[in-house]
């Protein structure tokens, strides 16, 4: 069973919190920030696994993450997955959302973080892995992506075109102010194997 | 038109609500008072909230469950959430659904509303729908959801699009974790998904049923064969990892599985270029040699290539594959732990690792892999790592794996108690330690049970004790005061090693003591109390009172420290003490010696205790603990089994035997912590009492299992240490920086070693030059010095014996703990949400009803059926009685029974439905799981077929091969047999199962054919042995196994109508002379516009079978069977119906058609007769759907009703008079049950009823009732319904039931 799964930022900013088991908010808060504790420390090319973790899950606990540019992806397994398959479906899991949102980065989580879950509620369920075809997977969203124009239809035109204003005002003056949102690199996100 | 208006109004208002994407912005935008932003933004979704707008809403949630992700508690928009999950649109929905998923969790108490909407939802039609809320679902659900939704959820499980079965069967595994009663109906089911044709849904089933099976891996032994094969012939790679771990798992619980599995692994081990597959298998394959480790022969190649693929994974750069070859490794260990030794050196390796999870790994491994030769390097190299190690974590985990791997099974490994005692000294040297206690531990473990090394260890310790201003006390969060418990301790217990006593007190007595913790410095009392009475028995004994005084006079000033401490228990001892030296301080100036006295305080041996003893003290016999203590016949005897029993009865563990003052808790911190100490006699005992005692304690200690004697004497221990005399000088050491002069440094120690080492090896070479080998000791047994330690578990009370009594409760997966195996029973039934008869007000004017309330007469209607039914059984089994048991009457009775017509409940629930969707009730309906069951039965037998087979078939080829084919088959034969009848006696086979074994025989190799000849010759011949048995002891079960006739449905009520003498809704559909056939049909799921169509196929023979039935319905234009649903291939198929049995297909028709009016369709119907010429039977039939199959009795109110009439929706109208034979309350209920309606009101010969066919079209019905002569009463009905083809043929329907039934 997988028991969380997490993404945050280099600096431990949620990106995608989601629980299989209910914890309260507070908690929940509180555990993000312990992984990251944990996992942030790690130095690049130390082993994906982690044992310990006191909030989430035992003995029987373990923490598989994996990181890509600027984004911790972290799993919390029990024994009954296998380490190197979860390794497998984090990748799987990123290569979908690089596919779905045409080279992702840290920017497509913070403003679609909806969409990022409607994608991982299509790899797993309930804890258990669903799907780790990936071509299934983006056809599915696919599929979504079209009823969702649909039923959007003429009605959210106007909202549409709100938005495009809105989007490009910001595009215009808010990026200069803020001058740390940074893309990240592309090639860091492709993945190796 | 004002509709559409309010809608573009509110898109535009919407134009200036926040989107997400603003709310994300804006939050980044004020970075500096986020917390202030979000609270604005929140007030604003609450104003949102209140808008009626659907799309506002959606808006507004999904901006909370971002929100949520931020830390945000947002459970107070549950309710809104709803509203957003049950908006028809689906962008909408899986909006609600996202926040419901991340925010809902069991103690949501809005979640009760949701039942309906959820199950509307994944049954939904549209698949994204259906999977959003599956999805949600299995985040969510609560046992109350887990209760009404299983059977959809099971019902999920046959549908046609693989993309929701698959959810469905994960789905699954969070019902039976909320509710456990799900499980048996379900898993024959859960089982077959196993062989779904779409390989995503079988891996969804094999890894529901492996996250089932690793809680309780017994139950699903028997799913063992299934497994196989899909792992032999399954590429997915993920499903077989899944199935490789579950067999993990069942290995050990049958040895045997693991000889089959061996072959395979090992093949796939060669073959994978899949890492994860590989190190998979090589676990699973670990785990059998574990299992099997003596009964596999050839277990060695396997081990081999286990090692050998780890220690490519071990190599590997690959930092994840190098963890998980340690991770494996370390479980070969526990096993085979000779074939990790050749591992050694790159497990060392591993420790110099960056990464710190492979160097925890590595650890592990060192634990398993030391033995006495390699444990002093292994722990140099640790002490060294621990020195360069930065993190004070790791320095922990490093010290106390140096204890672990030192003190595991009692100090097996360590030849050299001395060297130990250095390393522990070195270990207090570290800095912020925060394992001082174990360290102490382990110095007084060391202390009590190696006698022989007690005089070195005291020595070191009072070194500690004078220099404990030099330890490293001051270091953060540090323990390593700890030690100077055990310091002071053990220079108190064994003040006789101490060369200065007094030097040694006056340590102790130092003011900073005070700094310590308390219970430090109340074993530090005690202790200069022991060494108190140590200084003035040597002062006495060589007459020297200058010394008593001055001792006495020091502990008089000095003790006030303590007593003036704030802490109790060093408050009372030292006060304690104190009074003890005034005394005897008073007493020795007027001359009297005491010393004697002083020292009896002391006295007495101590003996390892078992952790678990005094859980398992037995209470004495005669021990009565309301008895008065102070009564003198109760007087204590000083006897020494009497001391052993009492000493160790009360609540502390460490008693001091023969010593009236009790240690306590306090004085020894560990409780494992045995105690040894010297046994000095009673002063006031004579000599021969003393001897007496002794020989009397000796005896004991001889019939005591848990007392290891000393076999040489503390004085004969060997001198070849360098601290090993006291005489030795203490000058080694350079006092530097932060060292203490004198104390030990296990370093120096091994220098030490290797040079005695080279001695010995010189010395051995020139033994052996003379050839005297055998005379050579090996290293590994004598090492350089022998201590004898006290091994020991630790003292037991008699007749206890050791055993892990930790049980382990609170499990959440311990109600999972169900044999699914086993038959159903008949009440296991899955829960199905239905309609529930509600009475309603009904304006003013309060109906009179045809029918007493519904509901509750069905209640007691089942109620009664099942008192019936129990009365049947018992019937039956008394008679069974009588008759001695003679099969055929009882065949005779089932009969009987099976002739009832069967209705399975759910008619009954609908039939009396008066309501919508009310509320939902615990009805049941059976499940096709009979079918299955009948597999499941012998599922025990097969299990350990299957598992035998090899053997028996590698039997065979050998028998072929050799000439004499009969005896050997005779024999293995011979041997099933003698294996068979256990089963037979319970559960005979049937011929049909003798046939399945035929099969599988068949399988297993033609060679076979011959046994199995004879096998079911033998079983015939069992069969017909139980045939005429008259053992009524074995009916029962021989009923169920049987099998046929379970397939009848087994439902608790029947149908109404049968019972109260009336008329049941089934209709024959064709009758010849061998089979009749009934259905009956119902309202499935009005939303998907489906009905269920129930066909009881009953055999009228009353000898004789039909075979091969085959049953199809051909679709029409109108109607189509839903060949989704299991069991529902056309043409639906049945091996055998038995004499006078039935057999029951509900099968669920879909209503393609506009009109909901009736309609007929076509099929056909084919069989064989027959046993020995078979004759196939075909016959053609037309099924007629009436207009009631589309109706749905649907609750409504009068007022309601009459708009309904006055809208004038219902634009087409009906009538028909029809003559009756029946009263007008009698018309009612007919009319009601058979046409489906609810009776909305009833006025004096005159009455109004109310229906809903599945296409949502009301239909009204009126009817007026006019008595007349003899019987013949006038009905005029009129129907009203926005359908012109539905009033027409309903009437005439209803007129026809009337006429059929006056006919």
């Amino acid at each position: 069973m997988i028991r969380a799964i997490l993404v945050f930022n280099n600096h431990g900013k949620p990106r995608l919190i989601k629980f299989y088991e209910h914890y309260k908010e507070d908690v929940q808060q509180k555990i993000v920030r312990e992984t990251f504790q944990l996992v942030s420390k790690r130095d690049e090319n130390v082993c994906n696994f982690l044992e310990g973790g006191s909030l989430i899950g035992g003995s029987d606990y373990r923490l598989i993450y994996r990181h890509y540019a600027t984004l911790y992806f972290v799993f919390c397994v029990d024994s009954s997955e296998s380490e190197l398959g979860i390794l497998d479906l984090i990748q799987v899991f990123v290569e979908t959302l690089d596919k779905c949102f045409e080279n992702v980065c840290e920017l497509d989580m913070i403003f679609h973080v909806d969409k990022v879950h409607h994608i991982l509620d299509e790899i797993v369920m309930g804890g258990m892995v669903l799907e780790t075809s990936m071509t299934e997977i983006v056809s599915r969203i696919e599929e979504q992506n079209k009823l969702e124009k649909q039923e959007a239809g003429i009605s959210s035109a106007p909202g549409r075109a709100m938005n495009a204003v809105k989007n490009m005002d910001l595009s215009t003056i808010k990026d200069i102010k803020l001058p740390d949102i940074q893309l990240p690199a592309f090639k860091n996100f492709k993945l190796s194997s | 038109m004002a509709l559409a208006l309010r809608k573009v109004k509110g898109n535009i208002e919407r134009l200036f609500d926040k989107s997400l994407t603003d709310l994300v912005r804006g939050i980044r935008n004020n970075r500096d008072n986020e917390a202030r932003y979000i609270a604005q933004c929140i007030d604003e979704i609450k104003q949102e909230l209140k808008q009626d707008n659907i799309a506002v809403k959606t808006n507004a949630i999904e901006k909370l469950a971002y929100l949520q992700m931020l830390g945000y508690d947002i459970s107070w928009a549950a309710f809104n959430i709803i509203e957003v999950m049950s908006s028809p649109r689906f962008t909408c929905k899986r909006v609600g659904y996202l926040a419901a998923s991340q925010t809902f969790s069991e103690d949501t108490d809005v979640l009760m509303l949701t039942t309906n909407m959820i199950r509307k939802d994944i049954t939904s039609p549209n698949l994204y729908d259906a999977s959003i809320a599956l999805g949600a679902l299995s985040c969510f659900i609560s046992t109350d959801l887990a209760r009404d939704l299983a059977n959809d959820a099971m019902s999920l499980m046959s549908s046609s699009k693989y993309y929701i079965r698959k959810r469905a069967v994960l789905l699954l595994y969070k019902v039976f974790l909320k509710y456990p009663d799900a499980l048996r109906p379900c898993f024959a089911r859960l089982k077959e998904k196993l062989e779904d044709p779409d390989p995503g849904v079988q891996s969804a089933a094999v890894n529901v049923i492996c996250e089932l099976a690793r809680k309780h891996p017994k139950n699903y032994l028997a799913l063992a064969p299934t497994f196989f094969k899909l792992m032999t012939n399954s590429t997915n790679n993920w499903m077989l990892i899944k199935i490789i771990k579950l067999f993990g798992a069942l290995t050990p619980l049958e040895p045997r599985l693991g000889k089959k599995l061996i072959e395979p692994l090992t093949t796939l081990i060669h073959s994978t270029s899949a890492m994860s597959l590989l190190y998979e298998c090589i676990n699973t394959v670990i785990a059998v040699l574990l299992s099997v480790a003596s009964a596999l022969p050839d277990h060695t190649s396997s081990i081999q290539l286990c090692v050998q693929k780890l220690r490519i994974l071990i190599e590997d750069s690959d930092q994840n594959l190098k963890y998980l070859g340690l991770l494996a490794m370390s479980k070969i260990l526990q096993a085979h732990p000779k074939s990790v030794l050749s591992l050694k050196d790159l497990i060392l390796q591993c420790l110099d690792d960056r990464d710190e999870s492979i160097r925890l790994r590595a650890l592990d491994l060192l634990y398993g892999m030391v033995n006495k030769k390699t444990l002093v390097d292994i722990v140099k190299k640790l002490m060294d790592h621990m020195e360069k190690a930065e993190g004070s974590g790791y320095r922990d985990e490093l010290l106390s794996k140096i204890i672990h791997i030192c003190s595991q099974n009692n100090y097996q490994y360590i030849v050299d108690f001395e060297w130990y005692v250095s390393v522990l000294v070195d270990l207090t040297k570290m800095e912020g330690i925060h394992h001082g206690s174990q360290i102490a531990a382990q110095l007084l473990d060391v202390a009590v049970r190696v006698s022989s090394v007690r005089h070195f260890i005291v020595q070191q310790m009072a070194l500690l004790l004078e220099n404990a201003h030099r330890l490293p006390l001051n270091a953060h969060g540090s323990t390593v005061h700890e030690v100077l418990l055990a310091a002071a301790w053990i220079c108190g217990e064994f003040s006789e090693h101490l060369i200065d006593p007094r030097d040694t007190m006056e340590a102790m007595l130092k003011s900073k003591v005070t700094h310590f913790p308390a219970h430090i410095q109340a074993v530090y009392v005690q202790n200069i109390g022991k060494l108190y009475s140590k200084v003035i028995t040597k002062a006495e004994a060589e007459d020297d009172s200058e010394i008593i005084s001055a001792v006495g006079q020091l502990l008089l000033d000095r003790l006030n420290i303590f007593v003036g401490s704030s802490e109790l228990e060093v408050q009372e001892r030292a006060s304690a003490l104190l009074q003890v030296v005034q005394t005897s301080l008073a007493l020795q100036q007027s001359g009297s010696r005491v010393a004697g006295a002083v020292q009896a305080l002391y006295a007495g041996e101590l003996n390892p205790v078992a952790p678990q003893a005094q859980k398992k003290v037995p209470v004495p016999e005669g021990l009565n603990l309301e008895a008065w203590i102070n009564e003198p016949a109760v007087e204590k005897t000083r006897s020494g089994e009497d001391d052993e029993e009492e000493g160790q009865s009360p609540r502390f563990k460490k008693v001091r035997r023969k010593t009236p003052k009790n240690k306590g808790a306090f004085g020894v911190q560990s409780e494992e912590v045995p105690e040894e100490g010297e046994g000095v006699e009673y002063p006031s005992l004579t000599e021969k009492e003393t001897a007496e005692l002794r020989e009397r304690r000796l005896m004991e200690q001889a019939s005591n299992p848990y007392y290891i004697k000393p076999a040489t004497k503390p004085a004969s221990r060997p001198t070849s240490s360098l601290f090993s005399s006291p005489e030795t000088p203490k000058t080694a050491t350079a006092a530097g920086d932060g060292t203490i002069p004198g104390l030990t440094s296990s370093d120096r120690y091994l220098r030490q070693q290797k040079k005695e080492r080279n001695e010995e090896v010189k010395r051995k070479s020139k033994k052996s030059s003379k050839k005297r080998s055998g005379a050579t000791v090996s290293d590994d047994e004598g090492g350089v010095t022998a201590h004898v330690v006290n091994r020991d578990m630790g003292e037991m009370p008699e007749g206890a014996t050791l055993s892990d009594a930790g049980s382990d409760h609170d499990d959440p997966y311990r109600a999972l703990n169900i044999d699914i195996q086993s038959p159903l029973r008949p009440e296991e039934r899955l829960p199905v949400g239905a309609h529930r008869a509600v009475q309603l007000k009904t304006g003013g004017a309060e109906p009179v009803r045809s029918q007493p309330d519904t509901a509750s007469k069905k209640e007691k209607r089942s109620r009664t059926t099942k008192e019936e039914k129990d009365e049947k059984k018992k019937k039956k089994s008394s008679k069974s009685t009588e008759d001695g048991g003679e099969v055929k009457e009882k065949k005779k009775k089932r009969k009987e029974e099976a002739g009832e017509p069967s209705l399975i409940s759910i008619d009954d629930t609908l039939a009396a439905v008066a309501g919508e969707k009310d509320k939902v009730k615990e009805e049941t309906i059976p499940l096709k799981a009979e079918e299955v069951t009948k597999k499941n039965i012998n599922a025990a037998d097969d299990l350990s077929f299957w598992l035998s087979s090899n053997e028996e078939v590698a039997n065979l080829k050998k028998a072929e091969n050799g000439e004499s084919t009969n005896q050997s088959s005779a024999t293995k034969n011979a041997k099933t047999e003698k294996e068979r009848p256990k089963s037979l006696n319970v559960k005979p086979l049937s011929e049909k199962e003798v046939k399945k074994t035929l099969k599988k025989d068949e399988k297993d190799g033609k060679k076979k054919k011959k046994s199995t000849r004879d096998k079911l010759r033998s079983h015939s011949v069992e069969e017909e042995l139980i045939d005429e048995a008259p053992e009524v002891v074995d009916k029962t079960g021989y009923e169920e196994a049987f099998g046929v006739e379970l397939e009848e449905p087994t439902t608790t009520g029947s149908s109404p109508m049968t019972e109260s003498g009336s008329v049941s809704r089934f209709v024959t559909l064709l009758e010849d002379q061998n089979i009749k056939v009934e259905y009956d049909t119902y309202v499935y799921d009005a939303a998907s516009r489906q009905i269920a169509l129930n066909i009881v196929f009953a055999s009228k023979l009353s000898e004789g079978v039909l075979r091969n039935i085959a049953f199809e319905v051909v679709d029409s234009v109108g109607m189509s069977v839903d060949q989704s649903q299991l069991g529902a291939e056309m043409p639906v198929k049945h091996s055998m119906l038995s004499a006078k049995a039935s057999w029951n297909v509900t099968l669920v028709l879909n209503l393609k058609s506009t009109s909901a009016a009736a309609q007929t369709l076509r099929g056909s119907l084919t069989y064989l007769t027959g046993s020995g010429t078979a004759k196939q039977e075909v016959r053609d039939f037309k099924l007629a759907l009436p207009a009631s199959a589309f109706l749905l009795p649907v609750q409504i109110s009068v007022d309601e009703f009459s708009m309904l009439l006055e809208c004038g929706e219902l634009n087409s109208s009906g009538d028909l008079s029809v003559e009756v034979g029946m009263g007008f309350e009698e018309v009612l209920s007919k009319i009601g049950f058979q046409g489906r309606f609810f009776l909305v009101e009833q006025v004096a010969s005159s009455a109004t009823l109310h229906a809903m066919s599945v296409l949502q079209q009301r239909v009204a019905l009126m009817v007026k009732f006019t008595a007349g002569s003899g019987g013949k009463n006038k009905l005029v009905m009129t129907a009203k319904s926005a359908d012109g083809a539905l009033t027409g043929p309903l009437l005439e329907e209803i007129a026809a039931s009337f006429k059929k039934a006056t006919a």
